[in-house]
């Protein structure tokens, strides 16, 4: 298969041809972005290339960058590369990045989930000679339910909630989680109360254009007992913190796919687990590979040594690359499921 | 068997004790009374036996979900249990007919009689047959595992809400040598008839450590002290010309401890006695190893039984001409206990547990600092005007335990916990020093926060020096301060010593590996109270 289309540095994920790298955890002059989740999109690098729905919470997160934006199918060619974004169907503008050199072809999945959840532009394969797949659920023993059962279920939580005189409060991750649980609330329930960090994002997705039910900012002149019967949507860090003592009695869940596992849910102390994730389960890791043609296979962040034992008896030729993204987040993984 | 999935589910989805007791409630108050027997016991500890290994289990499992074993073992471990690895690794369904818990546990236990092929259709068949939750606790039932998040304490007072009986009667009625087979929900809950069940225990009264020293208690003159004995709490129950003894876990262990046949030559029928069993020569209890030899022994070898005969210490007196005494002020009792033993002679099976005499706090503190050289663990403080009050409650007794051993070490492997630290290394081992060398001695895997869990965690993830399976070697680089209750010498391990109920007491970020302790001092405490 000669010289390979990427190679794999101590600063990211590499395109000789192009002389880039994607999604580079040390600063580097030129990066090519999957999505804007802090383990992906670094601040330092001196040239940024994403999706135009990437762009606006990058420019939020990371301030003055230089940023070009690519809308999806569309090729740029960089030195010997070309280079083009697909979606990845994690957030809200996340992308899988392919890489033509020499009529070879890779493709970098960034974070995805082969699922459409209503909100993130759906996962669309790509054919590809190798493909760089993360693999954080990459268990059998991880496997989703359909968006409408989740959101049935998580309703069924806040109505009773509400019925027992107590508010609820859900814990998702600020960008792409938080906004894709917006969606699937049922607003006649009650209002919908936000944390600060998820209602700056929602700003700027609002802003971008994306449609988004109602909420209300928590400030700290917020008094629980003005919102009755409201949904109070928390960072997961907060939801164990001060900030939650403003809602005594709160029943509080998490929304995380690490809620598949009952002692992982327990060890939250959570009234509730949401099994609700942004990555793919493991019908979809094995679906998306497929689909892709690809025989070579490398798997990155999450349960490697099993993933690629597994498509190794699958006839894949897999290897373990190790990267510096934060999919494992075995020791938090409700705050850190990125 | 989907209420009872639901019930399972709502317990686990609420860490708050009212919401836990009133789903239960809810569930006594509308189940088929087989199947509210059947929880009763389950929640009690009383599990069908196990008809189906848990090897088979996984083979099963694996393959009705399509999948190679080794990648089974790989989902087990980072589930860390194994009837929800089981759950969640099968295919989807939606499930079936619903049947009762009590006919799904009569089928469990059938199986017994079939041969493998004919038992690996029932269960795969099983399997398909239930949706993801019902199948959880249904492996549940098949492994024989089953804790509900829910103390019996907790179970007896849903119960109690559900019939309105009181819960101390409960408590009792739900007590002693029952099983769904033998019994009816009416004969045990309902309608009891005392002369039915003859080796019935009474709820043991238990005590919560003393933090810091009694002199917050009061005029000491209000009190009792007794040892607290390093042995096997225990009720010795004599009833209807027939002697029974139960364990505190509630387990009946007369067959364990022929000595205590002859307590009929000595004590009338319609006695009970709380006391501590414990291997004794001479008068004198000897240490706790020689006891561990004689547990979970059904039958006794006549050697085992000269070398470690066993006696009971007595402490209180629950019963006494039939009648139950527990409402009687610990004073009254204790002095018919007295009155009862008095003149026993040295070789009855059953010897009072002396009361250890005070005036001061001060003065009863000195005694308790010779605990360790009588064998025991410390002391018991008894309220003199107290009833005897089943289960574990704050105020009347107190016990006092002596200070743990300490020792100081280093950390040189980890591993992940199970269940509900499944992600976070936990279980660790740990070595002393001796000379140029580090030597492990012992196991301890709980006493620090998550927190501090979370932060070795990720420092054994970087500074892993070797891998065996799932255990990490880690350069001795953190020590801890490990405590433990008991010594005793062990050809099996590197270090020669083994250790009662070892934890983390503390991590000394303070201390230097260069001062963990050395081998040569768990050899001094081996030989002093080994
Ligand atoms: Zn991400
Ligand atoms: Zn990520």
């Amino acid at each position: 298969m000669g010289k390979g289309v990427l190679t794999f540095t101590d600063r990211g994920i590499y395109c000789p041809a192009g002389d880039f790298y994607i999604d580079p955890w040390r600063p580097v002059d030129r990066a090519v972005i999957t999505h804007a989740h802090a383990d992906h999109a670094r601040p330092g690098h001196a040239r940024y290339l994403a999706t135009p729905g990437t762009a606006p919470v990058m420019r939020h997160r990371l301030g003055e960058i230089a940023l070009e934006t690519q809308a999806y199918g569309e090729t740029r060619t960089i030195g010997d590369a070309h280079v083009s974004f697909h979606p990845a169907g994690h957030v809200p503008g996340s992308a899988q990045v392919r890489v033509e050199v020499g009529g070879e072809v890779w493709v970098v999945s960034g974070d995805y989930k082969t699922e459409a959840d209503g909100l993130s532009e759906p996962f669309e394969p790509v054919r590809a000679h190798a493909f760089i797949t993360e693999c954080t659920f990459g268990l059998p023993v991880f496997r989703w339910r359909s968006e409408a059962a989740l959101a049935a279920e998580i309703n069924r939580w806040w109505a009773s909630a509400r019925a027992d005189g107590r508010p609820a409060m859900l814990g998702a991750y600020a960008l792409g989680k938080a906004q894709r649980l917006l969606t699937m609330l049922d607003g006649t329930i009650g209002p919908i109360l936000t944390h600060g960090a998820i209602e700056n994002t929602n700003a700027v997705l609002r802003a971008s254009g994306l449609a988004l039910p109602d909420t209300i900012r928590v400030t700290p002149e917020t008094k629980a007992k003005d919102h009755s019967g409201a949904l109070v949507l928390a960072t997961p860090s907060a939801l164990g913190s001060t900030w939650a003592g403003r809602f005594p009695r709160a029943s509080k869940a998490f929304a995380s796919g690490w809620m598949a596992v009952r002692g992982i849910r327990r060890r939250r102390a959570a009234d509730k687990g949401f099994v609700i994730s942004d990555h793919a389960d493991w019908a979809g890791l094995n679906a998306a590979i497929a689909a892709t043609g690809a025989e070579r296979v490398f798997v990155t962040h999450g349960y490697t040594a099993q993933f690629r034992r597994w498509l190794e008896a699958e006839g894949y030729d897999a290897e373990i690359v190790e990267t510096e993204f934060d999919g494992e987040a075995l020791d938090s993984p409700a705050e850190d499921e990125t | 068997m989907k209420d009872f999935a639901a019930l399972f589910a709502a317990l686990d989805g609420t860490t708050r004790t009212n919401a836990k007791v009133a789903a239960l409630a809810g569930y006594f108050e509308t189940a088929p009374e087989a199947d509210r027997l059947w929880t009763i016991a389950l929640l009690s500890g009383r599990r069908p036996k196990r008809t189906v290994t848990a090897t088979r289990l996984r083979e099963w499992a694996a393959e009705a979900a399509g999948l190679p074993l080794w990648l089974f073992e790989e989902s087990y471990a980072v589930v860390g249990d194994l009837a929800e690895t089981i759950a969640l690794v099968l295919p989807e369904s939606d499930g079936g007919a619903d049947r009762s818990l009590a006919a799904w546990i009569g089928d469990i236990r059938a199986l017994s009689a079939l041969e493998e092929p004919a038992r690996r259709d029932w269960v795969v068949a099983a399997w398909e047959s239930l949706a993801t939750d019902e199948r959880f606790v249904f492996n549940k039932l098949l492994t024989g595992g089953f804790r509900m998040g829910v103390s019996r304490k907790l179970m007896t007072r849903a119960l109690a809400q559900a019939t309105g009986i009181d819960e101390a009667e409960l408590a009792h009625r739900l007590m002693g040598d029952w099983s769904p087979e033998t019994t009816s929900y009416e004969a045990l809950v309902l309608a009891p008839d005392p002369s039915a069940d003859l080796s019935k225990p009474y709820p043991f009264a238990l005590a919560y450590q003393l933090d810091g020293v009694p002199d917050d208690l009061g005029d000491p003159g209000g009190w009792a002290a007794e040892w607290k004995w390093d042995g096997i709490r225990g009720q010795l129950i004599l009833r209807g010309g027939v002697h029974h003894l139960w364990s505190r876990g509630e387990e009946l262990i007369t067959d364990r401890f022929p000595e205590f046949l002859r307590a009929r030559d000595f004590l009338p029928d319609g006695t009970v006695i709380d006391g501590e069993v414990l291997a004794m020569k001479g008068g004198a209890p000897l240490p706790f190893n020689a006891l561990q030899k004689r547990i979970g022994r059904k039958t006794v070898p006549k050697k085992l039984l000269a070398e470690a005969p066993a006696a009971m210490l007595a402490y209180d007196l629950l019963e006494a001409g039939g009648e139950d005494l527990r409402d009687a002020p610990y004073r009254d009792r204790r002095a018919r206990l007295e009155g009862l033993l008095a003149g026993l002679p040295p070789d009855a099976p059953v010897g009072l547990s002396e009361a250890v005499p005070f005036v001061t706090w001060t003065d009863l503190a000195a005694l308790r600092a010779t605990s360790r050289a009588r064998l025991a663990e410390g002391l018991m403080l008894k309220r003199l005007g107290s009833p005897y009050r089943g289960g574990r409650r704050k105020g009347d007794w107190w016990k006092w335990k002596v200070d743990p051993f300490s020792i100081d070490a280093v950390m040189i492997y980890a591993q992940a916990g199970h269940g509900r630290r499944a992600n976070l290394f936990t279980d660790f081992t740990f070595a002393v020093r001796d000379g140029e060398n580090f030597v492990p001695f012992t196991k301890a895997y709980s006493g620090l926060t998550d927190a501090e869990f979370r932060e070795i965690t990720a420092w054994v993830r970087k500074n892993t020096l070797e891998r065996y399976g799932p255990v990490r070697a880690v350069p001795p680089v953190h020590v801890f301060e490990i405590h433990f209750e008991g010594i005793q010498a062990s050809p099996r391990h590197k270090s020669g010593v083994a250790l009662r109920f070892p934890r983390m007491a503390r991590w000394r970020r303070d201390k230097p590996v260069a001062e963990v302790d050395t081998l040569g001092h768990l050899r001094d405490m081996l030989a002093t109270y080994g």
